[in-house]
Formats: C-alpha cells, structure tokens, sequence
C-alpha cells in the first residue's frame, strides 16, 4: 500500500524529478568542464527541454501526490497536479527557456563565464522552487518552496558583482525577503495552531466548523498575503521590486519579473481556492468561506499596487526601473481576475499571464540587446534610435504598445477580458479605477517613444544591427503579440482547458 | 450589389499599401509618394463605384437587411461550457445613409492629404506608412457594423495620428502628440467599459436557437435582446444606463471635439503638419458625431429623448465659444481650428432636435464641414509653406500678389460662414430649421444664431487682414499657386459649390436612413426606465 503510494507520487512529480537531476548534472558538469564551459548551457538547455517534455505529457492528468494515509483525509496530499499548475508551471518553463536563449546573447552574462555553472545551476533551483510553489497544497511545502526559490534569487540579483548597484539590489532584496519570509511564517504557526494541521484541504474543512477564532484567522492570514505579495510584488510589498530590477543582470530582471510572479500568482490563487473556497457553482462563481473577508483585502491592494506601480513609473528615466513599476502595475491588474471569484476571473488571469509574458520578456530583451550596444538603459541614450535602429525601436515599441493595451495587441486581449470579468462580476467602480490607471500607464510607455522617434539626439546615435539569432528571437516574441491581438481564439480556449484546481 | 468585397476592400487596400511602402527601399522617395497617390486614387474610385451602385431606399440603422455591400463571417467564436457561454465576434461591414457621405468623405480627404504631403522631406516612407495605417483605421470606423471591430479601428488611428503629429509637426509637437493621444484614450476607455457592458446587458439570437453575448451593433439596438438583469438593460430596476449614455457621451465629445474636451485641438492642429490637419479636422472630428449617430442614439434611446437638450446645450456653448475665441486668435491656424470648434457645435445642435430636417442638417455639415476646413487648412498651410509664418498681421494686400490663390480663399471663406449657394449654407441653415422647430430647445437655437454673425466677422476679418490693405513689402516676390495646388483646390471648390447649388446630390443618400433613425429614436421603448434620472 504505502509503495503504491509512494510510486504514484513519484510519477506524479517527474518533472521536478528531472529538474533535480539537471541540477545536479549542471553542479557536476561545472566542476569536471572548469576549462571549458561552452557546453554548460546547453545542458541547461537541454534539461529545460526535458522538463518541459516531461510537463507536458501530465497535460490532462490531475491527482494528489504525497497523501497522508494516517489522516481521515487520506485522499489529500501534499502536491496537487492539474491543469491550472501544469498552465503556471508551462509559463516558468517558457520563460526560463527565453531566459537561457537570453543569456546566450547577454554581454553582461559573457563577462563573467567562468562562473556560468553556478548561473545555471541556480537558475535551476529558481525552477524548482516556482515548480513546488505552483503544485504545493501544504503549508510546510509552500513555505519551502517560497524559500528555495527566494535564496537561489538573492544569489543571482547580486551575481555580475560588476556594478555597485548591483550587491545593493542583493542585500535589499535579502533583508526584505527575509523580513516577509518570516512573517509568512508566523502566519503558517498560527494557522496550524488553528486547526493542527498544514494540509491546505484539511484546514478548509476544519476553517467551516464554528470553534474556529476568526480575529487569530484573520492576523494568520494577512501574515501569509505578506509573504506572497511579497514574490509578486504587490504594494505595500513592493519597495524592493525597483532596486533588484535596476541592479540584477537584465537576464534575470526580466526572469523575476515573470516567472517568479508566475510561480507567486499560482501560490496565491492556490492557497485561496483550495482553502477559502467552499464550492464553485455551476456558473463559475467561487463561494468563499466566510471567515476572512479576502474581496476587500485584495481589492484595496490591488488598486494600491497598480495606482502606486502607474504613478511611481511616470518619473523614471531608467528603462529597467520603468519596468520594474511596470510590472508592479500588472500584478495589480491581476490580482484583479482574482477579486472576481469566479472562474471568468481566473480564464482572465491565465490569458493575461500568457501574454504578459510575451510582451514583458519583449521588452526586457530589447531593453539588453539596446545595452550591450549603448552600454547604457537610461531612456535618455535613446533619444534618435528609432531612426539609426528601425527593427529593435518597432519592436520595442509594439511590446510597449501591448504593455498599454491598445489594440491591435494581444495585451489589449488581456485587458479586455480582465475587464469582461469585472463587468460581468458588477464591479464597476473597480473597473473604472483599473481604466483610469491605463490611461496614466499610456503617458510612460510612450514616453520611450518619444525618445525613440521624437527627440532629437544631441549626438549621432549608434545604429545597432541584430544578428540573425536575435532577429529570430525578437520576432518569435512579437509576431504572436500581434497575431493573438487580431485572432485570439486558440488563446483564449487554451486558457478555458487549463481551469482544473482540484478542490474539495 | 457588386461582385467584390468593396467594403474591405477600402479598408484594408491602405493597409497593403503600408507593407508594400516598407518594403520600398529609402532611397526613392517619390516611388513611395506615387504609391500612396495610388492608392488613396483607387480608394477613391472605389467611393464613387459603391456610390454608383448604392441604393438611396434602403435605410439601414437597425435592420440588417437594408444595409448595403454587408461583409458578415464569425471572426473569433469560442464555444464554451455552460457558464462561460460563447464569445463570438463579427467581422460585420456595411453602409447606409449615416456611413456612406463620411465613406466619400474620408475617400476624398484622404487623396487631398497624400497631395498636400508632397512637401514631406524627412523620413518619407515612415510618413507615409503611417499615414496609410491611420486611413485605414478611419475607413474601418466608418463601415464597421461591430461594436468591437469598431473599437479595434477606433484605437488604430491613435498611433499613427501620435507619430504624425510627433514627428512632422512644429515646435511643440511633443507636447501636441501625447495630449492627443491621452485625451483621446482617456475618452475611449469609457467607450470600451459600456461596449463591455452592453455585451453583458443583450443577446442575440442564433440561428439554430440559442442566445449569445454579442457585440453586434444591430442587436444592441434592439430593446427586445435585452436581458432583465443586465447592468444596462432598461428592464433592470437599478440599470446603469443614464450614466453609462454620458461615459460613452463624453468619450465621442472629446474627438468632436465638445467644450469642455476641446483643450487638445488647437494644440494638435498648429503643431500638425498641413496634411495631418486635414486629416484631423476633415475626418477624425467625425468620428465623434458619427459614433454617437451609430452608437449612442440608437442604443439608448431613451436617453436620448431624456437628454436632448443638455446635447443642444453643449452644441450652443460650442458654437458660441469656438466663434469668441476664434475672434480673438493671432495665428491664421488657430483660428480655422477654433472655428472648427464652432462649427462642429452646428453638428451637435442638428443632432440634438431628434427631427429629420435637423440631422440630415447634421450630417450633411458634417460632410461639408470636412470639405471646407480641410480646405481652409490647406490654405494656411500655402500661406505657411512661403512664408513661414502664420501670424495674422504679418500679412496685408496678398490680393494683388496671389490673385488666384485669394479666389480660392474667398470661395472657402464664404463657405465657411454660410453664403447662399455655398454648401455650409445649406446644411447649417438644416440644422437651424431643424432646431428651431423643436419647442424645447428653440432658445439654445436662438442664440446659436449669433454664431453665425460671429463667424462672419471673424472669417470676414482675417480676410481683410491678410489679403487686402497695403501690400506688405515683405513678400512681394511670393508665387501665386503651382499645378500641385490647384489639383488639391480645384476639387474642394467644385464640391462645395455643386453641393451649395444641388444638396439633394448628398441629401438623397441619407434621408432615408435619417428618417428611419429618428422614428427609431423617437419611438423605441425601452420598457420602463426606471433606472436613470
């Protein structure tokens, strides 16, 4: 009996397993090649591919791993799979697969290939760690995720060591980091004091009983929303989201930016599904337990993270800065698809992820391969590029434009149907605020256009030629953001095959 | 009918002729010049075929039989599980009365521009793709029959009309640019929040039984599709409707563009270069009165009738303050683009009577005051080519100098304030009789009328300030106009004139769908309206 378990948990999670044995390959390989690394990316290539093979093949399959066969709830366990993290977890592996192609051209990221095993291996244990956040349904679990993906992080926002930005960002990041992980903790002590148990299932059925203290429940719970608001960078959480994006190497700004609010999106709409949600109806509305008041929560922080990431990012003049606001303003409309409750909202998210990543990873690349010619992402020094760089600006451009969410873009789509969500849920105040806060987001987005196309440059500006590969890699990033702007029927019904989060 | 999809055709012909620009290598300007001549001619041609074969009976509005030259296959259409429902979209096109004058127009306005951009030296094949792109987003406007396609459009011009204005333009462009974009935008935010909410409020019914959202603007109109519990169904005691009327109100005043939301004109317009002038005072004003004509009056009647004299308030206001202030202008562009103001307060205040003389009035001014601004405009930019300034005492006595080019002025001018035999005079004085039989805004009428007086004075004015008194020694050696010019006049003349002598050429074509919108517009119930005010 306890085998079978054991053995149908394993084929659950093979592909963390592989994952595991990529990170070791990769320690390995960087301790036998330390004369040659040429091929240590490769591997990491390969192991990414493997894994997303191994991903993509439980496509359809949903169960528990890991079940506690003492409890009553024995059916339970600590890993859940479906398709709502076999979406999340596609997301972290296209990213990261984009990240190591990224690297491959990042001159930041070649000057310092001695040390590119390390860079690999703690890519990876960022990996690992998103995997076990998306699937994790057990507080330990989801505390040790959250820590293997946050300590791999901290190495690598401080990695380059090149800029005195650069440790700063690390450190910040660290003291912060630990400060949040510790009051998640708090929380995770006091939940199971609660209710004597960790399992996300359990406690939702013991959270129903009567005996339950809600003032306890609600400190437990807020200390846990740190905790995550924290990875995905929501205000009041969100201070350290500026300095790391501006001192990290850009590789690994743009990976934090989306796989890391990737895996954190997953947690939270995770850990709130499967422990606040009593049934979902037949129309899709989630109904929530009644003892903590999550709407008005998320509500206020969400219109607080994007109004705070719009207004902050309007006076930066530092590319990566400017997108670091600007991914603080997209997890507040996010969170959005979230306050909804329903499973409209949660379509809403899974589409506006997709195309987020596409059109933030854009830029974030264009913003690297403009800085491994100029040297510089400081909005200034592109004044007249758009005329010297036709292809790079377009692009830029088109990823910005998408970023706003005009049409014809694919960020449009994810606009629209966050907005579909919110109508439909009669939240029409919330709506108007989250309209307004594009129309602030518009005026710095074009502002780099301006620079672009408008400004006349004090002196000739470079002109920057792509080579083949980056052509490629720019295109394969901005021809679906338009296709999915003008056809976005296969998107949309992607994300209606992914709405599977195994509940009660 | 005709045998081609002539609708798409005029949409997406520019669009085609923007990659074939981009493909085009830099060093032959003109080969990209000659191209867009081109292309802007077939558009035009294709005008007048759809014309040729337009039938002036049928009245389109809500029936989606009497609209002509449809276009109709399903777009993106997501079959769902039950609680989703299905998303379907249209890509639905078709003309009637409301669309088929601004068709010509943008037709039309748009070959005069590509004639007038001639004179663009810097970065030509960008200024030509894009201007391309934003022909295309206008025509689309015009023809879509699909709240969402219509918004897509809507949202296409702004980008072209930002770098037009942001790169080719004067000395504050960048200031011009982004208050354009952003008023704009922040005008069709609102727009896209009611578009949300009427998908939610209505169904339509499908052929084979069931009932989807839709964005269809046809079945939008219709009271019967509305769903008790939609937000902005009538039917629903706590709808929304009153406010969401103003929400998508105010996002079509700000392109008109109505008092209070006018700030951003004079600014785009003297930072402009002459073509996207034209353009934006040709065309893009329009599109508001277009969308609240397409959208606003038959969507939510009943507001309509509620409010009709707050819409003549405003058209007054826009009339009088536009003629005020264009009075007290020193820059020759900044005059035209406040009597632009003005003149687009006539549209409102046609609009605003709910009769069928007033918005055939309407429209009508509103296809003649496209010919005369982009007229006018491109007469200041002549002036502003030779000269370099457009500073209204700097001139004096260019009559003698540039005898031709003042005939056209004075032809443009009296056009503008509304002579006799002229085509402003005939649909402004539509307008009046329109709104003046109406008891309830005949005062608002009343005083409107001053504006007329007003616009003489100021048009009168600039006249005699530029053109006659002493020659000033300055400019004696200026070239009276080239063969260029007069290809870009010529046309403009014969129009307004032909249409001042024989309305019924333009008339014929919408009165039978401005007479079916307003028995729409009059007569539809929306049940009880309890909701709203």
């Amino acid at each position: 009996m306890a085998n079978t378990n054991l053995y149908h948990s394993l084929s659950l999670i093979t592909p963390e397993i592989f994952l595991s044995v990529a990170l070791v390959v990769l320690v390995l390989a960087d301790l036998v090649l330390h004369k040659d690394k040429k091929l240590i990316p490769y591997i990491a290539l390969l192991g990414i591919i493997g894994t997303g093979y191994l991903t993509i093949s439980q496509f359809g399959m949903s169960g528990f791993a890991f079940q506690n066969s003492a409890s009553m709830f024995s059916s339970y366990g600590m890993i859940t799979v479906d398709s709502f993290g076999i979406f999340f977890k596609s997301i972290v592996l296209i990213s990261s697969l984009l990240i190591i192609l990224f690297s491959f051209q990042s001159e930041e990221i070649q000057k310092i290939n001695d040390r590119i095993g390390e860079y690999y291996a703690l890519i990876f244990g960022m990996i690992l760690g998103m995997f076990f956040m998306i699937s994790a349904t057990d507080l330990i679990l989801i505390y040790l995720s959250m820590e293997l993906m946050s300590l791999s992080s901290y190495v690598l926002a401080g990695f380059t060591k090149l800029r005195d930005r650069n440790s700063e960002a690390s450190l910040k990041y660290l003291l912060y980091g630990a400060v949040s992980s510790g009051l998640m903790l708090f929380g995770i002590s006091l939940v199971y004091g609660l209710t004597g148990t960790t399992n996300l299932y359990i406690i939702n059925s013991l959270i129903q009983g009567p005996q339950i203290n809600l003032f306890t429940l609600a400190f437990a719970c807020i200390l846990i929303f740190a905790g995550i608001g924290y990875k995905i960078s929501s205000a009041p959480f969100h201070f350290w989201t500026p300095d790391v994006y501006e001192g990290a190497p850009i590789t690994i700004t743009a990976f934090l930016s989306v796989a890391s609010k990737a895996a954190g999106f997953a947690l939270l709409i995770r850990f709130i599904k499967t422990t606040f949600v009593s049934y979902v109806d037949p129309n899709g509305w989630w109904h929530l337990i009644n003892v903590f008041d999550w709407k008005t929560l998320i509500i206020a922080v969400s219109i607080l993270t994007m109004t705070l990431g719009n207004f902050s990012a309007l006076w930066q003049n530092n590319m990566k800065r400017m997108l670091a606001y600007s991914s603080i303003a997209h997890a507040g409309y996010l969170l959005l698809g979230l306050v909804v409750f329903s499973n409209q909202g949660l379509i809403a998210i899974l589409i506006y992820f997709s195309v987020y990543l596409l059109m933030n990873l854009g830029a974030f690349l264009v913003v690297m391969l403009i800085a491994n010619r100029i040297g510089s992402e400081d909005i200034d020094d592109y004044n007249g590029l758009g005329i010297t760089s036709p292809f790079l600006s377009v692009s830029l451009a088109i990823f910005l434009i998408s970023l706003t969410g005009l049409p014809p873009t694919a960020g449009f789509i994810g606009k629209l149907y966050l907005f579909i969500a919110l109508v439909d849920a009669k939240m029409i105040a919330v709506a108007v605020i989250a309209l307004l806060n594009t129309v602030v987001s518009l005026y710095y987005y074009i502002r780099v256009l301006k620079h672009l196309y408008l400004v006349k440059p004090v002196k000739e500006p470079v002109a920057i030629t792509t080579s083949f590969s980056n052509t490629v890699l720019v295109s394969v990033l901005m021809l679906p953001v338009i296709f999915f702007g003008i056809y976005f029927e296969p998107l949309v019904n992607f994300a209606k095959s992914c709405l599977l989060i195994l509940g009660l | 009918m005709i045998g081609f999809p002539i609708l798409s055709l005029i949409t997406f012909l520019p669009i085609l002729g923007m990659f074939i620009i981009l493909a085009l290598p830099k060093e032959q300007p003109k080969n990209v010049k000659y191209l867009t001549l081109a292309i802007t001619a077939i558009q035009v041609v294709l005008a007048i075929i759809l014309l040729a074969n337009y039938n002036y009976s049928a009245a389109g509005i809500y029936d989606e039989k009497s609209f002509q030259f449809i276009e109709k296959f399903r777009w993106i259409n997501i079959t769902g599980i039950s609680w989703l429902g299905t998303v379907k979209i249209d890509y639905f096109m078709g003309v009637d009365g409301l669309s088929t004058p601004m068709v010509l127009l943008t037709a039309l306005i748009s070959f005069i521009a590509t004639l007038s951009s001639w004179t663009i030296e810097k970065s030509v094949k960008g200024y030509f793709a894009l201007f391309l792109l934003l022909d295309a987003g206008m025509m689309g406007v015009f023809v879509a029959l699909d709240f969402f396609l219509f918004y897509i459009f809507w949202e296409l011009m702004l980008l072209p009309m930002y770098f037009l204005i942001g790169i080719w333009g004067g000395p504050r462009k960048e200031y011009a640019a982004i208050k354009f974009f952003i008023y704009t935008l922040f005008g069709s935010v609102f727009i896209l929040l009611v578009m949300i909410g009427l998908y939610f409020s209505a169904t339509e019914l499908m052929q084979d039984g069931a009932r989807v959202h839709t964005f269809n603007m046809l079945a939008l109109m219709n009271p019967a599709n509305y769903s008790p519990d939609g937000i902005l169904s009538a039917l629903n005691p706590n709808n929304l409707r009153l406010i969401a009327y103003i929400a998508l109100f105010a996002g079509f005043a700000i392109k008109i563009p109505m008092f209070p939301f006018h700030t951003w004109l004079p600014d785009a317009h003297v930072e402009a270069p002459t073509p996207i002038s034209v353009i934006l005072a040709g065309v893009l004003l329009k599109m508001g009165t277009y969308g609240i004509l397409r959208i606003s009056y038959p969507m939510f009647p009943d507001i309509t009738r509620q409010l009709m004299w707050y819409i003549a308030l405003f058209g007054m206001i826009n009339i009088i303050y536009g003629a005020l202030v264009a009075l007290a202008q020193k820059d020759f562009k900044k005059l035209i683009a406040y009597s632009s103001v003005s003149h687009m307060g006539y549209v409102l205040l046609g609009m605003a009577s709910l009769t069928t003389v007033g918005i055939n009035g309407a429209i009508f001014q509103m296809f003649n005051h496209g010919t005369i601004t982009a007229m006018l405009f491109l007469i200041v930019g002549v002036i502003y080519d030779r000269t370099h300034t457009r500073g209204l005492n700097d001139f004096g006595g260019l009559a003698t100098q540039m005898p031709v080019y003042t005939g056209f002025v004075t032809v443009a001018f009296f056009a503008a304030i509304g002579l006799p035999s002229m085509s402003g005079f005939v649909s402004e004085a539509l307008v009046f009789l329109g709104a003046f039989g109406v008891e309830l805004i005949r005062v608002l009428t009343m005083i409107s009328t001053l504006g007329i007086l007003l616009g003489a004075g100021y048009m009168l004015w600039t006249l005699q300030r530029i053109f006659f008194g002493p020659l000033n020694e300055k400019w004696a050696s200026l070239k009276d106009l080239d063969g260029r010019e007069y290809a870009m006049f010529i046309p403009l003349t014969i129009i307004i004139i032909f249409l001042g002598v024989y309305p019924s050429g333009m008339l014929n074509i919408m009165n039978t769908s401005v007479n079916s919108l307003v028995s729409f517009v009059t007569t539809t119930i929306h049940s009880t309206s309890l909701g709203g005010l």
